[in-house]
């Protein structure tokens, strides 16, 4: 199964013309579905780097994968003493972040990936985020950056799996990604990287879209695309269960 | 027992959201409250989106006082002129909030705001409840004469009506008032407003307290109904997923909590009352001056 699927995406990978080592890759589904019971879930993630010629000795190999949900503007506020109580007085827009990203690696990104390249393929999660301006009138953005990747690290939408690529042979790589319970629809976009002393030679990039399914999916298309409609539903159901519960109570009395 | 909820975009227990709910609904039966002013704070602890516990908690107050309200009926304990008077105030006070809403936001202060809102109203009608219900339980312990109604100012008003249930014959416009005033926070809060209007109608308009529950949930039933409608055509934030959760254990639990506030003398279920607004009221407040862990908090997602 697996190597049908390596096979499959032998053919639909674009190597880079210059590159004489070219990565690719697949994953071990092709759609996340939001179930009521949602838990989160697990990208298993494989490939191969595919070569012409023999690898050129000494310098080492390594990969990156990477796996973003849908950017959006996020804002970040912080709170400020005023007249003894505590307000939000200044606010950062940052224009785009992912709802979920997380990084994973064979080595630790600093080892392993140039400054410059870091920033040009938006790689570690403070790159993602940083990519984007702040208002000049806020004198330490870094910090609302900060700010927002602490707490969506703290809710395990962005990661850091460091280490955690298997790589066999300086060839055959495999890993495996959380996704949270608490994810957001959209299509994520899955990106892996050949790095070879601080640069990366080649880079594979994919999407999967997330996706509610089932009940979930007809009650946020209803609620989208019929809201009045949706909206007195939401009303009648009350009205429904607050009745049913005050018959079987007096029935019960 | 995990469930996402398709508004929310959260996976959460639903045997914790069923607890809650049923929790909630004791007290909503017991003091005639829709108790959003506990639910809504509650939903924001366990990490639903405001915007979407704000709407889906109207939508809940509906089937709570619904249930309620219906118990009352049967009882007798609903003035329904009254009810209807305070009604028509509150739908007008709802479509003033939802405006005043839309400013705040705008400016960018609304949270803030709010709680704050929420601290002086707790604070002060807690406080006016709890020495109210001191003095009258003090009062029932050295028995003496009182009168039947105080006279003044309000009995001056134009449109007198015979309010039979409640044993009024008064203006309509203190008790229509009384609505808009509830209307206007109940957008701004997302709360039933029950827990400012039972205090109002008992302090302000003279009612028998034996009425004011069931017509306070009356009104509950209708300006939440219409909240929810208008919540879900605007803003998409009504979680049906979770608000059927929470019927299921509000309804229960306001039966049970009907039944509870049967058996208590009025004196003491109102400085139970008292003593609940104040707590809340105090939490939130202590929010407001204790140092936060974390100065930054993350805005809201914006829901397409």
């Amino acid at each position: 199964m697996r190597t049908i699927s390596i096979i499959l995406t032998l053919v639909i990978a674009t190597p880079m013309a210059t590159a004489n080592e070219v990565v690719v890759a697949a994953l071990s589904q092709n759609r996340i579905s939001i179930t009521a019971n949602f838990d989160g879930s697990e990208i298993f993630l494989f490939g191969a780097v595919k070569r012409d010629t023999p690898p050129p000795p000494g310098d080492r190999l390594d990969i990156i994968a990477t796996v973003a949900g849908p950017l959006e503007p996020v804002t970040v506020r912080r709170k400020t003493r005023r007249f003894g109580i505590w307000v939000n007085t200044q606010a950062v827009e940052v224009d785009l972040a992912p709802s979920f990203y997380s990084v994973a690696a064979t080595n630790a990104l600093s080892e392993i990936l140039g400054d410059t390249e870091d920033l040009r393929h938006k790689i570690s999660v403070d790159r993602m985020i940083r990519s984007v301006g702040a208002p000049s009138d806020i004198a330490n953005a870094a910090e609302f950056t900060d700010a927002l990747i602490r707490k969506r690290r703290a809710a395990g939408l962005y990661s850091s799996r460091l280490g955690r690529i298997d790589l066999t042979e300086d060839t055959l790589f495999k890993t495996r990604i959380a996704l949270p319970a608490n994810l957001v629809e959209g299509n994520y976009s899955v990106r892996i990287f050949l790095v070879r002393d601080k640069s990366v030679i080649d880079a594979h990039t994919t999407e999967i879209p997330v996706q509610k399914v089932g009940l979930g999916r007809w009650i946020y298309s209803l609620a989208h695309e019929r809201p009045t409609t949706y909206g007195l539903l939401a009303v009648f159901l009350a009205v429904i269960t607050g009745w049913l519960a005050s018959v079987l109570f007096r029935r019960a009395s | 027992m995990q469930i996402y909820l398709p508004i929310a975009e959260v996976s959460v227990n639903a045997l914790l959201l069923f607890g809650l709910g049923g929790a909630v609904g004791v007290l909503s039966g017991m003091f005639g409250v829709g108790g959003g002013f506990l639910m809504t704070p509650l939903l924001f602890l366990i990490g639903i989106p405001p915007a979407v516990a704000v709407a889906t908690e109207a939508n809940q107050i509906v089937a709570s006082s619904f249930s309620g309200a219906l118990a009352h009926y049967r009882r007798k304990t609903i003035d329904l002129h009254m009810g209807i008077v305070l009604l028509a105030g509150g739908l007008v006070g709802s479509v003033i909030g939802v405006e005043i809403f839309a400013w705040l936001r705008a400016v960018g202060q609304v949270e803030l705001l709010v709680r704050v809102c929420f601290v002086l109203f707790l604070g002060v009608i807690g406080a006016l409840m709890f020495v109210e219900s001191l003095r009258a339980i003090r009062r029932a312990r050295r028995p003496h004469r009182r009168k039947l109604h105080q006279h003044h100012w309000i009995h001056g008003l134009p449109f007198k009506m015979k309010f039979r249930a409640s044993g009024l014959y008064i203006s309509a416009i203190p008790p229509f008032l009384v609505g808009v005033s509830v209307g206007i926070l109940a957008a701004i809060m997302g709360v039933g407003g029950g827990f400012i209007m039972v205090p109002a109608m008992i302090y302000l308009i003279g009612m028998p307290t034996k009425v004011v529950i069931g017509t306070s949930l009356f009104q509950i039933v209708f300006v939440t109904a219409f909240t929810t409608v208008l919540h879900a055509s605007t803003n998409q934030t009504v979680d049906i997923a979770l608000a059927v959760l929470l019927f299921i254990g509000g309804v229960l639990g306001a039966q049970i909590g009907t039944r509870i506030g049967l058996k208590l003398p009025a004196e003491q279920l109102r400085i139970l009352l008292a003593i609940l607004v104040l707590l809340v009221g105090a939490k939130l407040g202590a929010d407001l001056l204790i140092t936060p862990d974390d100065p930054f908090t993350i805005g809201e997602r914006v829901i397409q």
